[in-house]
């Protein structure tokens, strides 16, 4: 099976989505002519024409709040937003309209667009290149919230949010987009093509949204994680010799609550990990549904590893990202609690 | 160099405040007929100075006049005197309702009916509105059910977006008006993607954008005129200049620039300003602006100047900020009674006859209103179930709101 990186892997989800379906139409700043300033959506111009993928102002409202008309029409955006730092000029036109559209027409009027944005650390990309901003939209009703980890989930995800009937949040690791991660930062970055999950099969395939996946099987703790954290949570596993239930989420919004709960009940003992700060983000989600549904299992508090309650900064870089070795101990307190 | 002083902060103020006597003597109204009517196909660079002007085709005497008259038969006036005098007496009902607790809110169109029921007339079916909640005229002048209109303001039983939305939010695919949102502006930009769509798609459709005087500070309204200007897409782009926003004069959010209509201009979009009063007038500019769309021309942007006559909603008083009388010093005069006139001096229509229709119309709209209450008012009747608020967040019922379907009991 041919190996991909993760930028592949998009790029083909959306080639593969394009030519299926002449109703999709991809847009954003450079993403045209250029093919992306991360390279996602390069040949797709070349290939299928001006009027299918190009350039955009730089609006990010204007980006959306046009999908949105493109959507009502009939047509299948997947739109692009450079940084998930800069969504918030178009959260006017996700949270008030794109989410809200079917229910307020009773589905007169539909909203199937994607908004892809690269998300994350990790990169030394300080406070506007770094931000982690799903939990401010997890908690708006109507939207689907997905987050890949690996190019195959990357292109089976992508491919399933373009053909969904409702608007997805589609925030891409960047951090990922060459090679896994686990926080090492000062190991050298080895490239997908050298991992069984960039493995990539051409043509159509989709992963299911809604659907968690476990990435490594373990009886001490459960983990959720999703992007990044997913490897920092394997190295973390690796490096304390704790049996780590290791859960990639995929999707947070719908959430796979019976993974989760089936895991937890059988571990006792659950620690969550994301890169965003840790109030009010989707941990707390996440812990609230785990001390509800799992109470009577529960061993130990769930913990939650994530990133500060402070903009994202720069030299700190790894001071501020939740690495294997804060995970190491947080997995250690709770076995041990 | 001379010294400057200190600095000033400036802020705008209308003319006349409570109390004080009613002044637009600042308005600068143009001749009926006087503003020329240019090539669809013009370079918008040759017509600057329509953005300054007023387009008005009915004089004083009532009479049709000038390069933009001509366009309407006696028969489609009639009709359009008839939407405009339905969606005043809808207003009215529907005002008077709300008032008695028949539902939470309302807001009406007193002096602004020319704007949308004209413009409805000069778009095709399957063209797609993306209006504001004050151009209810565009679905009365398309044959919409009023039935369904109050259906939809009583949160009832028969309410097609089954009780979700506050009143007036309507929605019709079929009728070309988009799902109206209570977020201002977030349309404008939309539309303009619709209209981008209909291009992609290379079909024959445009779409009209709609926004009034003050949401045109919303930043939806500059990146709507940067997307239209870059891709020149078939869109028509409405600006509703009654003067108010809620308690705000116009000069808030205009600001320095001479007009809303000279906004475009620098977008290098052309740019129409229209008696918005004028039912003739209205029509004839939203069907130049439909044709250059529907040409392949690109956008327009058309402002309509008008007056807010009545409340800014059911939930305003307007005493409390500009004069009582302000609407009768109106340089403008009222939609209706122009057009009626007109049709007087046209030889078609009477005083005698107007009163006749006026007495229909309203029969019309209280049996209407009759058959809406029977299947419920807001507080009382036929109401959606609770079962309907859980439906179509999504297209399929994600796991987590069945479970609160469930705790809900419904």
């Amino acid at each position: 099976m041919p190996r991909r990186t993760m930028i592949e892997a998009i790029r083909d989800a959306m080639d593969v989505s394009m030519a299926r379906d002449e109703r999709v139409i991809v847009f954003g700043e450079d993403v045209g002519f250029f093919g992306g300033v991360f390279r996602c959506t390069q040949g797709l111009q070349a290939k299928y024409g001006k009027s299918r993928c190009f350039d955009a102002p730089i609006s990010e409202s204007g980006i959306v709040g046009a999908a949105i008309g493109m959507a009502a029409y009939g047509l299948k955006p997947c739109v692009e937003v450079q940084f998930a730092d800069y969504v918030y000029p178009a959260y006017d036109q996700i949270v008030s309209e794109a989410a809200r559209l079917r229910y307020r027409s009773n589905g007169d009027f539909t909203c199937p667009i994607v908004v892809r944005m690269p998300t994350g650390g990790g990169i030394f990309g300080g406070q506007t290149h770094s931000q982690s901003p799903e939990a401010l939209f997890t908690h708006v009703s109507g939207l689907k919230v997905v987050v890949p980890s690996n190019p195959h989930d990357a292109k089976g995800l992508l491919i399933a949010s373009i053909e969904d009937p409702d608007p997805v949040i589609f925030l891409e690791p960047k951090r990922l987009y060459n090679g896994p991660f686990d926080g090492h930062h000062e190991r050298p970055v080895t490239p997908w093509s050298k991992h069984e999950l960039g493995e990539v099969a051409d043509g159509h395939y989709t992963v299911p949204l809604g659907k968690a996946v476990i990435r490594r099987p373990g009886a001490a703790v459960t983990v959720l994680a999703y992007g990044t954290m997913v490897y920092v949570a394997q190295a973390a596993a690796e490096e304390t010799g704790i049996d780590a239930e290791i859960i990639d989420l995929r999707t947070l919004l719908p959430l796979d609550l019976e993974t989760i709960v089936a895991s937890v009940n059988k571990t006792g003992r659950c620690v969550i990990v994301h890169e965003a700060t840790l109030t009010s983000g989707f941990g707390a989600e996440l812990s609230a549904l785990v001390q509800e549904s799992c109470f009577y299992h529960l061993e130990a508090p769930v913990a939650r590893v994530t990133g500060w309650d402070t903009p994202y900064p720069h030299a700190q870089e790894w001071d501020y990202f939740p690495g294997p070795a804060r995970l190491g101990r947080a997995l250690v307190e709770t076995v041990e609690a | 160099m001379a010294d400057a002083g200190m600095l000033r902060f400036h802020v705008p103020e209308p003319e006349v405040r409570p109390g004080g006597t009613p002044d637009f003597s600042n308005v600068s109204i143009p001749k009926a007929g006087s503003v020329p009517r240019p090539k669809i196909d013009v370079d918008p660079r040759d017509i600057r100075d329509l953005a300054f002007s007023i387009i008005r085709v009915l004089n004083r005497a009532g009479e049709a006049v000038g390069p933009w008259a001509g366009l309407l038969s006696d028969e489609e006036l009639l009709e359009g005197l008839r939407h405009m005098m339905t969606l005043r007496s809808f207003d009215a009902r529907m005002q008077m309702a709300q008032r008695q607790g028949k539902t939470s809110f309302y807001m009406q169109h007193l002096g602004e009916e020319a704007v949308s029921c004209a413009f409805r007339k000069a778009l095709s079916r399957g063209d797609m509105n993306f209006p504001t909640y004050r151009q209810a005229g565009l679905l009365i002048a398309d044959g919409y059910p009023m039935v369904t209109m109050m259906n939809q303001i009583y949160s009832n039983e028969a309410d097609p977006l089954k009780g979700r939305q506050l009143p007036i939010m309507y929605s019709s695919k079929e009728h070309g008006f988009f799902s109206i949102s209570g977020n201002l502006a977030t349309q404008y930009i939309q539309a303009v993607g619709w209209a981008m769509a209909s291009a992609i798609s290379n079909d024959q459709k445009i779409a009209a954008a709609w926004i009034g005087d003050g949401s045109t500070a919303e930043s939806d309204f500059h990146s709507a005129l940067v997307f239209a200007s870059t891709y020149k897409a078939p869109v028509v782009l409405n600006v509703v200049n009654n003067q108010w926003a809620i308690s705000t004069f116009q000069g808030i959010a205009r600001g320095g620039s001479g007009t809303f209509a000279a906004r475009g201009l620098g977008f290098g979009i052309p740019s129409l300003r229209v008696d918005g009063n004028d039912y003739l007038a209205v029509h004839a500019v939203a069907k130049w602006a439909a044709e250059r769309a529907r040409s392949n021309l690109g956008p327009t942007l058309v402002e309509y100047v008008t007056y807010r006559v009545g409340a800014h909603s059911s939930s305003d008083d307007p005493s409390a900020y500009r004069p009582k009388a302000e609407s009768d010093a109106w340089p403008l005069g009222d939609p209706i009674v122009r057009l009626k006139n007109h049709l007087i001096q046209r030889g078609v229509w009477s005083d005698e006859r107007h009163a006749q229709a006026e007495a229909e119309i309203l029969d019309t709209v209280i049996s209407a209103q009759r058959e809406a209450e029977r299947h419920g008012t807001l507080h009382a009747g036929g109401k959606p179930s609770a079962r309907d608020m859980f439906e179509g967040v999504y297209a399929e019922m994600p796991p987590h709101l069945r479970r609160q379907r469930q705790h809900a009991g419904v």
